[in-house]
């Protein structure tokens, strides 16, 4: 063991990236938040945030956010939880990662195609007599193509903490005379609460910023934080105001990690002790 | 440690083919002695086919990269770090460049080519005696619409876009300026106006429209009216054009309110590493029959007099995209309004798409 005083070296490489790439950017933003259009000092861009059109804005892209994780946590849960009782799981896990793997506004594009009133999902509505309805720039199309590809995100670590879940648990519990939606409810689902978590908030924070499907999908009928941010930097170059935007979004994302990380340890906590 | 020491040589080792083939590739590019130049354009502005000729007829080799919002150009050029030797801003943003001192003045002298051009696009007030820049192509903000999807409904006036047979149909175009321009000039004000009052009464009308808004989207539009899947359009007439040529049905028409003018221009930024290939490819683009051919493809209508001689004459008579000078005298020019007044068009232009729902 000749390389233990070379131990601490090996924290250089780690410490550069989170000072480089994680706290100088984060210093930055908060910098730029406090400057005007013609670089003076200023806490208008605070301000400014709290008229009607950023709280309206604000409040909007929650809900979409929420939308969007709603459904990805409706459908994650059932796939993965069946995705653990085929025999090639790997195989099954693999088609569901693969999609992910394409370029997002590639996967856009063609969803563009697909939902227009010509595409193939209107042809498939015209011949059910449902007729040709206007799917393209709707709520749902938005909703819909944002589960689309944020759903492997959540499946993931559902899947995971269901496969590590011991059969033995369930046989347990079975054994103790529960059915299976109490077994599912008091020993499944509490168990995989840290899966579905992690999932929530890889699907909800990168929801509330989504920029570019709110213009190809939603034609701008949805309006995020993301869309909002972009124009202050590349149209009105208030890099002030986008930057106030972005620190608040980061704020937001912070209390999402708070909120869905920090009661879990309270709950163990508590159950040791009672 | 060994394995530290062994990825270290890896990266060297794979740096050092990256940089061999780097050279090799640029070593490839033909003749260098007559340089690069880079050339920073919109997207779908210029027959490419253009630039080959260039390349033979000059020897010096061409990059070509392009941009979608004269903002996102300015902001590239303005961070540094890049060479363009020319790009094409709008007339605004020739204004604004220049005011930052990001243009390099031109000398008139070395375009010959520039006498082709029709003097009412010289000396215009964005930029006086062509100091910094030289006309590429110009055109019109209006409406490209689908008579065989619409029951009869014609567009002489904005105010036919708030009409309540045309729910859902309508898609606009993603920039604060055009949309709140059109609401101003339907009520009559000019499209440069800074008095919030008639900011504010522009902004209100427009969401009157909302139910009739489809998509507030970009390039995009251009598909979607192909395919009929939108009926209206507010477009620029050269992006009219394109539909037109692919799908017959479509017309364009500039209301009668009045509109906006626009005019391209190619300048030559401050970041310009070679002046002599960004002057030889200035007068290259000016030349009648390049002109003539980059107009035909692009479908924008060019300021090339003698050019306009050498193009179909359906084309170049045609009032919808070469409006005679009383016309255009009707329409309006962007004036630059300044930073601040710029984010005021665009929180009321993100109100207005709030307000969409």
């Amino acid at each position: 063991m000749n390389n233990k005083p070379l131990r601490p070296l090996y924290i250089i490489p780690y410490g550069a990236w989170i000072l480089f790439f994680v706290i100088a950017p984060i210093a930055l933003i908060v910098y730029y938040s406090f400057f005007d259009l013609s670089g003076n000092f200023t806490f208008e861009n605070y301000q400014n945030f709290f008229t009607s059109v950023y709280f309206k804005l604000t409040i909007s892209s929650f809900w979409y956010a929420f939308l969007i994780t709603f459904f990805s946590l409706l459908f994650a849960y059932p796939t993965a939880y069946f995705l653990t009782k085929t025999t090639h799981k790997q195989l099954w896990l693999l088609l569901i990662i693969i999609p992910s793997w394409i370029n997002l506004l590639l996967k856009t594009y063609a969803f563009i195609g697909l939902l227009g009133l010509y595409g193939p999902v209107n042809a498939f509505l015209e011949m059910t007599g449902l007729g040709k309805q206007q799917l393209l720039f709707t709520d749902f199309s938005f909703v819909f193509v944002a589960v689309y590809i944020f759903i492997p995100f959540m499946i993931l670590p559902i899947f995971n903490s269901l496969d590590k879940l011991s059969p033995a648990l369930i046989d347990a519990s079975y054994d103790l005379g529960a059915n299976t939606w109490t077994t599912f409810r008091r020993v499944i689902f509490p168990l995989t609460l840290n899966g579905v978590k992690s999932g929530i908030q890889v699907v909800f924070i990168p929801a509330l910023s989504l920029f570019m499907i709110t213009r190809l999908i939603a034609g701008n009928k949805v309006i995020t934080l993301g869309t909002a941010i972009e124009q202050q930097f590349l149209v009105t170059q208030n890099w002030g105001m986008g930057s106030t935007i972005a620190v608040f979004l980061i704020l937001f994302m912070f209390i999402i990690m708070l909120v869905t990380s920090g009661s879990e340890r309270g709950k163990t906590g508590n159950g040791k002790v009672k | 440690m060994k394995d530290i020491i062994r990825v270290a040589a890896l990266i060297v080792v794979v740096s050092a083919i990256l940089m061999f083939v780097n050279a090799k590739l640029n070593a490839s590019g033909g003749p260098s002695a007559k340089g690069t130049i880079s050339v920073y354009n919109w997207g779908e502005y210029i027959d490419p086919d253009l630039l080959k000729q260039f390349e033979k007829e000059t020897g010096i080799k061409v990059i070509y990269e392009t941009f979608d919002s004269n903002e996102g150009m300015m902001g590239k050029i303005e961070q540094g770090g890049t060479s363009y030797d020319i790009t094409m801003p709008s007339e605004y943003a020739i204004a604004m460049m220049a005011e930052k001192d990001l243009l390099l003045p031109i000398d008139l002298e070395k375009i010959p080519n520039i006498k082709h051009i029709d003097p009412y696009f010289l000396d215009l007030a964005f930029d006086p005696n062509n100091k910094y820049s030289i006309p590429y192509f110009w055109g019109t903000l209006g409406i490209a619409y689908n008579p065989s999807l619409l029951e009869g409904q014609t567009f002489e006036s904005w105010d036919n876009l708030w009409n309540s047979s045309l729910k859902n149909e309508v898609v606009l175009v993603d920039s604060a300026r055009e949309v709140i321009g059109m609401g101003l000039n339907s009520l009559g004000n000019s499209l440069n106006s800074t008095d919030l009052d008639e900011l504010r009464e522009a902004t209100d009308k427009l969401k009157k429209m909302s139910p009739n808004v489809k998509a507030v989207i970009g390039d995009e539009v251009t598909q979607l009216m192909v395919n009929e899947e939108a009926a209206v359009a507010l477009t620029w007439s050269g992006q009219a054009a394109d539909m037109m040529y692919e799908n017959e049905n479509i017309d364009y028409i500039v209301p009668e309110e009045g509109s906006n003018l626009w005019f391209d221009n190619m300048v030559i930024p401050r970041t310009a590493s070679n002046l002599e290939g960004a002057y030889a490819f200035i007068n290259f683009m000016l030349d009648p029959e390049v002109a003539a051919q980059n107009a035909d493809y692009v479908g924008y209508s060019t300021p090339n007099k003698t050019a306009l001689d050498l193009m179909d004459p359906e084309v170049t008579s045609d009032e919808r995209f070469y409006p005679d000078e009383e016309a255009r005298d009707h329409l309006e020019v962007y004036k630059n309004l300044g930073l601040e007044m710029l984010g005021h068009y665009n929180e009321l232009f993100l109100e207005f798409k709030m307000d969409m729902k």
